[in-house]
């Protein structure tokens, strides 16, 4: 790794003062317009909008549903990245490069085709509704279209921990007679606890913001099936910017606590690689 | 760390002493695994081609070649145009100062730059109504004197660079910072200019980077839908992109055509990957630091 010290090289005035300039303009300035936007409601208008049985209906769900798909996320996508890294499995390369579709396919695609696989007349959807499953418009196909776009996060955050680890440890409990269990569960699984942590906080980071894949799953009803972004977007629609700028601040203050904790958890997997 | 980093293959010696799992769980938690990314990766896949194409091929190029759908085809590449130059220019200064230098504040630059990875796509284009919007100050200016941002394309543009910000920043920094210094340095003290420094040395160097940052952003740019759909006002043929004309066609429960819009981005997701997957060998000495920070994980977060 190179140190990085003042040294002979230039332009370090040029590349900081736009990389400033840029952030503030394009991101800073907007994103503090939510922060001045709310001072200007008083604080019984803040305190109304962000507590109606509505909006507490709408955290609800999206803080459960992307709980659940979090979680959802983080046992498969382990499985997933194990079964990556460790076995010999037909077309490994193939799966290893469509783990990221979530991440590449656009929101509004994966909305409709989940909707249409979920349907009562859908590939999966006709098989559970005989069975009294029903997925679309209802708070389990939420959580369906939240494991889906959340799907990468678990698998590419333990996958290159589980690489780097150091088959000798687990030779090494073998052969002081551990099961294979015991040798997971004592020796595997605290290696891969940061990881996996950082990898449910991401999937679970985005979850929460989650708005295009939701929507057409849905259906939208409020206090049953209306997330919190989708709150935002219809009281936007009825330009009530007042009531989406206070439930907005209160989902963008839950985010940056997110992100805060996704930093340090990522500074300890960092230190736990490098020990 | 002594031990050179493990290649994956190295990984499973089979004829070593290695612990395997027994039969049982092995089998198990292939069928498990493989049964997850079938039911989430290649069933809605497969089911995007099915229903683009269930009433035959002359629909579906009769959905796709709609003026409506190349007006919103247009659209798209023309934000795509505008936004990826942008974000990975950002992108090269914001590597060169951190990856560079040294300075006080680094850590929360860095995390700054990730912000809008952080926040929800409808409060993205949220930002871009109440600071530009008619209603606003900034906006009722500007619309007083002829120029409108919001529910027209410079608003999709604005929405689009502030959710794909972070993307060629965050890929190019680590990039920077394993190709190292010393030969820019030596360019330097042997005479040579800082700018020719830079496009003799230094793109050379991160070529393969640069190539994938701009993959990357222009998927996200592409694909974006929650943060266009605040700024856009859905006008027919005006400012739909690809993914808000699927959205308006799915409404009007013109399905077909929703799903032949739909294929031609899953298209450009599957080239995406491939893209990516082939450039990341090119970009392979910085992967593990970016695999580390699940920077490379958020293509779309």
């Amino acid at each position: 790794m190179s140190k990085t010290r003042s040294n002979v090289l230039p332009g370090f005035k040029l590349a900081m003062g736009w990389t400033l300039i840029y952030l503030t303009v394009v991101v800073l300035v907007p994103l503090s317009t939510v922060f001045f936007r709310s001072f200007t409601l008083t604080w019984p208008q803040f305190w109304s909008a962000v507590t109606a049985p509505r909006t507490l209906a709408a955290y609800r769900l999206s803080f459960g549903a992307a709980l659940a798909a979090g979680t959802i996320n983080t046992v498969f996508g382990l499985i997933v990245a194990w079964t990556l890294v460790r076995y010999e499995i037909p077309g490994k390369r193939l799966i290893d490069v469509m783990i990221d579709l979530p991440f590449a396919l656009p929101t509004s695609v994966a909305g409709i085709t989940l909707t249409a696989i979920y349907a009562e007349n859908g590939w999966i959807g006709r098989w559970l509704a005989p069975i009294g499953v029903k997925v679309a418009y209802t708070p389990l196909g939420i959580v369906i279209a939240l494991v889906f776009v959340g799907l990468p996060f678990v698998v590419r955050t333990v996958q290159p921990v589980l690489e780097d680890l150091d088959p000798e440890y687990e030779e090494a409990a073998a052969t002081l007679g551990a099961d294979r269990m015991q040798t997971f569960v004592r020796v595997i699984a605290p290696g891969l606890m940061p990881a996996l942590l950082t990898g449910f906080a991401l999937a679970f980071a985005r979850a929460l913001g989650e708005y295009g894949s939701v929507v057409f799953i849905s259906g939208n009803m409020p206090m049953r099936t209306e997330v919190a972004p989708l709150l935002i977007m219809s009281k936007l629609e009825q330009f009530d910017y007042g009531g989406a700028t206070a439930i907005a601040m209160v989902m963008l203050l839950a985010a940056f606590v997110l992100l805060l904790g996704i930093n340090a958890l990522q500074r300890w997997t960092g230190s736990h690689l490098e020990a | 760390m002594e031990a050179p980093r493990m290649l994956p293959a190295a990984a499973s010696r089979p004829g070593r002493s290695t612990p395997q799992d027994p039969p049982l769980a092995r089998y198990g938690l292939t069928a498990i695994a493989l049964g997850f990314i079938a039911l989430f990766i290649f069933v809605p896949v497969a089911s995007v081609f099915a229903e683009a194409l269930r009433k035959g091929v002359g629909a579906y190029f009769a959905a796709i070649s709609d003026s409506e759908a190349r007006a919103a085809i247009r659209l798209t590449l023309m934000t795509a145009g505008i936004v990826v130059p942008l974000n990975v220019t950002f992108g090269v200064a914001a590597a060169w100062a951190i990856a560079r230098f040294e300075f006080a504040g680094k850590r929360t630059l860095m995390t700054l730059i990730d912000l809008p990875f952080s926040v929800s796509p409808v409060i993205s284009g949220m930002i871009f109504v109440l600071l530009l919007g008619v209603h606003a100050p900034i906006g009722g200016w500007l619309y007083r004197h002829g120029i409108k941002i919001i529910f027209a394309q410079p608003g999709i543009v604005l929405a689009t660079i502030f959710v794909t910000f972070p993307l060629a920043a965050r890929e190019l920094i680590p990039i920077m910072q394993a190709s190292g210094m010393d030969e820019e340095e030596a360019a330097i003290v042997l005479g040579a200019g800082g700018w020719q420094t830079f496009l003799r040395v230094t793109v050379p160097n991160i070529k393969w980077g640069l190539l994938y940052a701009m993959v990357l952003c222009n998927a996200r740019a592409m694909g974006e839908f929650g943060a266009v759909s605040v700024v856009s006002g859905h006008i027919r043929g005006l400012t739909n992109t690809m993914p808000l004309y699927v959205e308006i066609l799915y409404n009007d429960y013109q399905f077909v055509a929703a799903f032949a819009v739909s294929s031609l981005l899953t298209l450009l997701a599957i080239a995406t990957l491939i893209a990516k997957t082939a450039l990341a060998r090119h970009v392979a000495p910085a992967a593990p630091a970016r695999e580390n920070n699940a920077a490379g994980s958020r293509l779309a977060a």
